[in-house]
């Protein structure tokens, strides 16, 4: 294919898998913005002036980032996990197997397609966020990049999910067992630096630790991390999951027989 | 001529341990009508996967128009269509949707897509369902979708596994029309069947595979020319009292039914009238399979080492 026909084959991918999302967007835009509203309520108006300052910064100031972030997490996962394991289940993967479609197009473009969905929820709850706090811009270009760089690691994530899920349970285990957790213990609601010694280092292993410290540092301009082990620390991952995914797909892991 | 297909040594071994091809070997010519036949689980649909890259295979190699389908797929792919065995579309989607992102898989500007979409669901009696969700097409309709989404690329090599199961009488010889239609217009064509006389009127080229294995390669032409008998079967005016005598080839099958084997070169009327002559008066006649159908069995039967005429 040329790259004019890649293109179009890629777009293909992401307005198919944006459209998806947005028909059934009851399910997949809605609870995210409402979950997310109410931890606004209850533990930034309700808790959160009881609780005080969180390294100089309101208690809500400070949870808004790492909320956010979450939803982006958790939204990109989703989307990549279940479509592409619903397209396996259905079989309708095989419409782009059969097409000289490569590999890394089908990859870029559900993971493009997560990304639309993540950032999309991301920005809805920015914008809940905004009656609740007011959102100041530290600095735009990391509060930008590392939404995106997120946002495609976990779009990857999700992949991985959906290749080696093998029944619908596999699409909730491991968001119920290991995101949720990860995201709770990656410092959405705290400064690790709260945190006795032992679990301040264990607490570095939680690679979401830093992707929510580099975003808040885009807000608030705090860290508990230098922003550069953040950056290595997604690319890495990203680089990573890119491989995983792309060798399951030329195995044809799952799909083909 | 150049080959539309080529296989050579093709074998595949499921990860359970079930060989499903044993090397087979198989050309097919640029504009040819080709059956492909074989009873349940002969590795038809199997080999079909692996020319369509849904199914790894183990060994052997496939080109589409001198283009393998490893080295060189992306124009290989570009030429093959394929018309699945079972349903594998999205049930939520629509005819429209199924066609156009197809297109789309095969980089097809929208416009050119959008033309195509009209011209092919039209085709296939589609156009009114084309805002319907699949899941409330029905079986005949959907896999009607699967040609249509098998040509949005206009392939010049078209694969059908089985497209008319479960299709009724009536859309059946419209689709034969249809496929005759394009074969005609240079589409290559192979087909899996298990109705004989489609493949019968329909195709000029034949294999047959059976436990994984080629057991013939012909023109149908030839393949029935080496039909060397034919059963007839005739019914009698009334139930007969007595059975018709000194008659080899004839027997019968119930009281009102006889069957008369017939070689090549034999005479039917000689025993049509000898048994008028025993005093049976025949009320109608008609093959009791076709001849296509008979020479199968035959032929897979061999291959079951079985001795006798008929798997009935
Ligand atoms: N995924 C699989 N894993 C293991 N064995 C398989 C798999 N798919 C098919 N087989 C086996 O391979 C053999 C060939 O199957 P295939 O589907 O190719 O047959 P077929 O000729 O298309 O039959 P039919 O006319 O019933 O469609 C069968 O014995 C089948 O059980
Ligand atoms: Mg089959």
């Amino acid at each position: 294919m040329n790259s004019r026909e890649l293109w179009i084959s890629f777009q293909t991918i992401v307005i198919k898998e944006v459209s998806r999302f947005a028909r059934i967007w009851p399910q997949t835009i809605v609870p995210p913005v409402i979950t997310t509203s109410l931890y606004f309520v209850i533990f930034g108006s309700l808790i959160g002036p009881r609780i005080g300052e969180m390294q100089g910064f309101a208690y809500m100031d400070f949870i808004v980032p790492g909320l956010i972030l979450m939803s982006v997490i958790t939204n990109s996962y989703a989307n990549v996990s279940s479509s592409f394991y619903s397209s396996k289940f259905q079989r309708s993967i095989e419409e782009i197997l059969v097409s000289p479609t490569p590999e890394w197009i089908i990859l870029a473009g559900y993971i493009c397609g997560g990304m639309v969905r993540g950032i999309g929820v991301g920005l809805a709850v920015t914008l809940v966020a905004l009656f609740f706090s007011d959102l100041a811009i530290h600095n735009l270009f990391v509060l930008c990049s590392v939404v995106v760089l997120t946002s495609i690691l976990f779009a990857l994530a999700g992949f991985t999910n959906g290749m080696l899920a093998k029944s619908f349970d596999d699409i909730s285990i491991i968001p119920t067992f290991i995101l949720t957790p990860l995201t709770y213990l990656g410092g959405i609601f705290y400064s690790v630096k709260l945190l006795p010694d032992f679990w301040q280092g264990v607490s570095l292993i939680n690679p979401i630790l830093y992707m929510i410290n580099a975003f808040r540092f885009g807000f608030l301009g705090i860290s508990d991390i230098g922003l550069v082990y953040s950056y290595v620390i997604i690319l890495v991952f990203i680089a990573i999951l890119f491989f995983v995914n792309f060798q399951l797909l030329r195995r044809g892991h799952g799909i083909r027989s | 001529m150049q080959a539309a297909l080529e296989i050579s040594n093709l074998r595949k071994t499921y990860s359970n341990g079930f060989t499903a091809l044993k090397g087979i070997n198989l050309t097919v010519a640029d504009g040819d009508f080709f059956a492909l036949l074989g009873p349940n689980g002969a590795g038809k649909s199997t080999a079909i996967g692996i020319i369509s890259s849904l199914v790894n295979k183990s060994d052997g190699s496939v080109s589409i128009y001198s283009h393998n389908i490893d080295t060189d797929f992306s124009i290989a792919k570009a030429q093959l269509g394929v018309v699945p065995q079972e349903f594998n579309f999205s049930i939520f989607e629509t005819p429209m949707q199924v066609v156009m992102n197809q297109a789309g898989y095969y980089g097809i500007d929208r416009t050119t897509a959008t033309q195509r979409a009209q011209k092919y669901l039209t085709l296939l009696g589609l156009w009114d369902k084309r805002n319907n969700q699949n899941r409330m097409l029905s079986g005949g309709m959907k896999r009607r979708l699967m040609i249509a989404r098998a040509l949005i690329h206009e392939p010049r090599l078209l694969i059908l596994d089985e497209p008319t199961a479960g299709v009724d009488i009536e859309i059946r010889h419209s689709m034969w029309e249809f496929l005759s239609d394009l074969n005609n217009t240079g589409t290559t064509i192979i087909l899996t069947t298990h109705y004989l006389e489609e493949a019968e009127s329909l195709c000029r080229n034949i294999a047959i595979i059976d436990g994984g294995e080629l057991v013939e390669n012909t023109s149908m032409r030839d393949l029935l020319k080496r039909s060397n008998r034919e059963i007839f079967v005739l019914d009698t005016e009334t139930p007969m009292k007595y059975y018709p005598e000194g008659m080899s080839n004839v027997t019968a099958k119930d009281e009102s039914t006889l069957e008369v084997e017939i070689l090549k070169g034999g005479n039917l009327s000689e025993v049509i009238m000898a048994l008028s002559k025993q005093g049976f008066t025949i009320t109608s006649m008609r093959n009791k399979s076709n001849r296509l159908e008979q020479l199968f069995i035959d032929l897979v039967n061999d291959g079951h080492k079985n001795t006798g005429d008929s798997r009935e």
